[in-house]
């Protein structure tokens, strides 16, 4: 692996390589834009929807106290949902490409 | 060096002792004192022995930096945690929402949300091409020699400002609690973090946030067990005996002013869930949000984080942890927060601290079983001692993230151009972490006083208008290049820094004064306003900036009453002796045990408010001598020109355009015929560091 005669662009022109890299574009950045979103839609409620955040739902319990907890869910939703995806698919998409270079399969 | 050590930790067993012998007054009682320092010992002993651990395999400028990339990556996250947590997050937060309930917890949640930045984008390209700085990441690709020195500069930067609100925070923290001189907490403070830096390098770091970060949230889970299990876990029936408390109605009461005189106590008490009591401005929030989720993945002590695991798999791990524990942390938050103000009360916290800083010890105390009970005040020398490990904990990292930059980068990378022995590696980066840990202590001990809770948004701003745009756009945008990274960095962290000197952050006398006179002076009576319709702003920049001609929005009023002329303090005062003499004077002859016992709680009442106003006069008075002469602030302004409080919006999409703008007018030849190498190892980690073999 200290091999530091690797052909960069081969692997980088390499279809498996262009597939890991437009997956994972793809996802991260849906991902990125959709948390984004959802963490200003706290600071804007509480500023602008105040009627909606006051009603009281469950007890005492509004809307905008389930809301900034459902930040945290989401967060962490957000992670889990991430690290599924990269445990389970992006680390074998890039293993297989490390084998093909230490192989010699794409140099 | 372990008979340096060894010294080491006898000067400071020494110093802790003398530390007893100079604390004067501290919300833990002098004859439970010895407590508080038991446990602050026993923290330091654990700490200590740490360190002496470490020290035995920190030879290497890898071991140094980054703890021979051989720390797991749930270690990892607990010890991202506990570089994390600052005092400000762990006492601050719980504060906040103690005094002003609802705005309080929605401040945690950007906390949080900055990690998902962290993860999805930085964490593991960082560790697949990074070495033990930020400076190595930028000069991947680019200019070597012009990246590290400008990725060095803001380093230092965003560290010393991060370190100086954590130096002078901690100093006050340890003074208000324990009552030690500030100066001698700030030495302290600075001489222990110093031995775990030097001594133990990242690996004794990252095993001193990782015990802080278990205490903290040990600490907080106990609390929290003891304040919700009487309410059986449910959510609702807690809340509701939060907001059926008379201590939270009357804070509202007192938080909403006039406003308050038409309103039930349960329509006060409701109102403390309810957003709008602490922050008023969205604009301002949004401002703040963006530079905490954008500016944390810039923090280079986090950043330096992700170069002590093996693979860019643990730093993944490491991230996933870390948003569970500092989420579950903020969650926790919430009920010490609102336990704080049901049991203990906003006015107590506030007494003792205005910013509501001791909320969780008082809590703890409360808890234990009060003031003068041996359990309440070992729980507040728990937590107490919490706080002290926090403080070292976040320093030590920020020292070792700023010396890294002045080692790593600017003396080995720029002025010897990478050619040091492994040997004079480690010796620079010992050296320049005594250079920055002198520079904190002094910078701590000078900035005695002085208001720097802006300081913390500043760092973050400044990392997200720097930081971030450079980092991110050499990892992921192809046409990114030195002159890009030079101009988005500088301009970048010039204007966040600028805004914020000519914003309402800055100290402006004219207004400390007016203050200052109407609480000397008294406030003529307001003549009864008849209803006025709300009024439109005329644009958007008027949010922003005081230009002339602006006219501010403002909602629609009800007509309000004449409001009567306020009294100045030596009125008060005088009323306030008037009414208790005659108490004083009769107390001695009254027989009834019933009516002289509500007397004496009067006369008690009545020797508090003496005490407040004089306190408020005293400071009106101090103030009106420190700026006497004074119009302007330091850069010369009557008023801010600039009116939020955070720079974010305007320097980060700045940051950015700037590095794509300079990117675009330029070429450079080597960020080209690098990206490639860049992009495939970003996302395969070929030729990633390897962990050293132990």
């Amino acid at each position: 692996m200290s091999d530091s005669n690797v052909n960069w662009l081969a692997i980088d022109s390499n279809p498996k390589f262009q597939a890991l890299h437009r997956k994972k574009t793809f996802f991260l950045w849906g991902l990125m834009v959709f948390s984004i979103i959802y963490y200003f839609l706290l600071p804007i409620g509480a500023a602008y929807y105040q009627d909606l955040f006051k009603i009281k739902v469950w007890g005492v319990v509004n809307v905008g106290i389930l809301f900034a907890l459902s930040e945290f869910i989401v967060a962490w939703t957000i992670a889990f949902v991430y690290s599924r995806k990269a445990n389970k698919e992006f680390d074998a998409m890039a293993q297989d490409i490390i084998n093909d270079v230490n192989n010699g399969r794409m140099k | 060096m372990s008979s340096m050590l060894k010294k080491l930790i006898l000067s400071i067993t020494a110093l802790s002792i003398s530390g007893a012998a100079f604390a004067g007054n501290g919300a833990v009682a002098d004859e439970f004192k010895w407590m508080t320092f038991t446990v602050f010992g026993v923290i330091i002993a654990i700490t200590m022995a740490i360190t002496f651990w470490a020290a035995r395999s920190t030879h290497t400028t890898s071991e140094f930096y980054a703890a021979g990339r051989s720390v797991s990556g749930i270690q990892n996250g607990w010890a991202i945690a506990g570089d994390y947590l600052s005092a400000a997050s762990f006492l601050g937060i719980a504060g906040l929402i103690s005094l002003y309930g609802y705005d309080g917890f929605m401040y945690s949640v950007g906390w949080l949300v900055a990690y998902i930045t962290v993860l999805l984008v930085i964490a593991e390209p960082c560790r697949n091409i990074g070495k033990y700085t930020m400076g190595d990441i930028l000069a991947f690709r680019n200019d070597p020699k012009k990246t590290k020195t400008v990725a060095a500069l803001s380093t230092i930067t965003v560290s010393t400002f991060y370190l100086t609100a954590q130096m002078v925070g901690g100093g006050v923290l340890i003074k208000t609690l324990i009552g030690i001189d500030y100066e001698i907490s700030v030495i302290g403070v600075g001489i222990l973090m110093l031995a775990y830096v030097v001594f133990g390098g990242m690996k004794a770091t990252t095993w001193v946030q990782i015990t802080k970060a278990v205490l903290l949230v040990t600490a907080s889970i106990i609390l929290v067990i003891m304040v919700w299990s009487p309410y059986g876990f449910s959510l609702p029936g807690y809340l509701g005996s939060v907001v059926a408390d008379p201590d939270v109605q009357k804070q509202v009461a007192k938080l909403l002013g006039d406003k308050a005189a038409t309103m039930t106590p349960e329509e006060l008490g409701q109102r403390f869930l309810e957003p709008g009591l602490f922050l008023k401005n969205p604009i301002d929030q949004i401002s703040l949000g963006l530079a905490l989720v954008l500016g944390t993945a810039g923090m280079p002590h986090i950043l330096m984080r992700f170069f002590t695991v093996p693979t860019a798999q643990a730093a993944r791990v490491s991230v996933i942890w870390a948003m569970g524990i500092i989420g579950g942390f903020y969650v926790l938050t919430l009920f010490l927060g609102t336990g704080a103000a049901m049991l203990v009360g906003p006015d107590k916290i506030a007494a003792v601290d205005a910013g509501g800083n001791m909320a969780g010890p008082l809590l703890a105390q409360y808890l234990g079983g009060g003031e003068q009970s041996y359990m309440g005040n070992f729980m507040l020398a728990f937590v107490a001692a919490v706080a002290f490990a926090t403080i070292v904990a976040v320093v030590a990292g920020l020292v070792l993230a700023a010396a890294s930059a002045m080692a790593h980068d600017i003396y080995v990378g720029v002025i010897r151009g990478d050619h040091a022995t492994p040997k004079e590696q480690v010796v620079a980066a010992r050296v320049a972490s005594v250079i920055v840990g002198i520079i904190a202590i002094t910078v701590g001990i000078l900035a005695k006083g002085q208001n720097v809770a802006h300081l913390v948004a500043l760092a973050f701003a400044v990392a997200a208008s720097s930081n971030l745009p450079a980092v991110f756009l050499t990892l992921y945008w192809k046409k990114c290049n030195t002159t890009g990274i030079m101009l988005g960095m500088i301009v970048g962290s010039l204007t966040a820094i600028g805004l914020v000197m000519i914003s309402p952050n800055m100290t402006y006398p004219k207004a400390v004064i007016a203050g200052a006179n109407k609480v000397l002076n008294g406030e003529p009576a307001v003549p009864a306003k008849e209803a006025t319709p709300a009024v439109e702003r005329s644009s958007f920049m008027c949010e922003l900036f005081a230009l002339e001609g602006c006219v501010l929005a403002k909602p629609a009023q009800a007509a309000s009453a004449e409001k009567p002329a306020k009294l100045g303090a030596a009125e008060k005062l005088a009323g306030l002796n008037a009414k208790l003499q005659p108490l004083l004077d009769e107390l001695p002859t009254m027989t009834d045990v019933e009516v002289r016992a509500t007397t004496e709680v009067e006369i008690a009442k009545l020797k508090k408010d003496i005490a407040a106003v004089e306190k408020a006069k005293a400071k009106a008075e101090a103030d009106l001598k420190k700026f006497e002469g004074q119009t302007t602030s330091i850069m010369g302004l009557e008023k801010p020109f600039f009116l939020l409080k955070n720079p974010g919006l305007i320097s980060i999409p700045l940051g950015f355009l700037l590095v794509i703008l300079g990117s675009l007018f330029t070429r450079d030849k080597r960020a080209e015929e690098m990206w490639d190498e860049l992009y495939v190892r970003q996302n395969t980690g070929i030729n990633a560091e390897a962990a050293s073999a132990h």
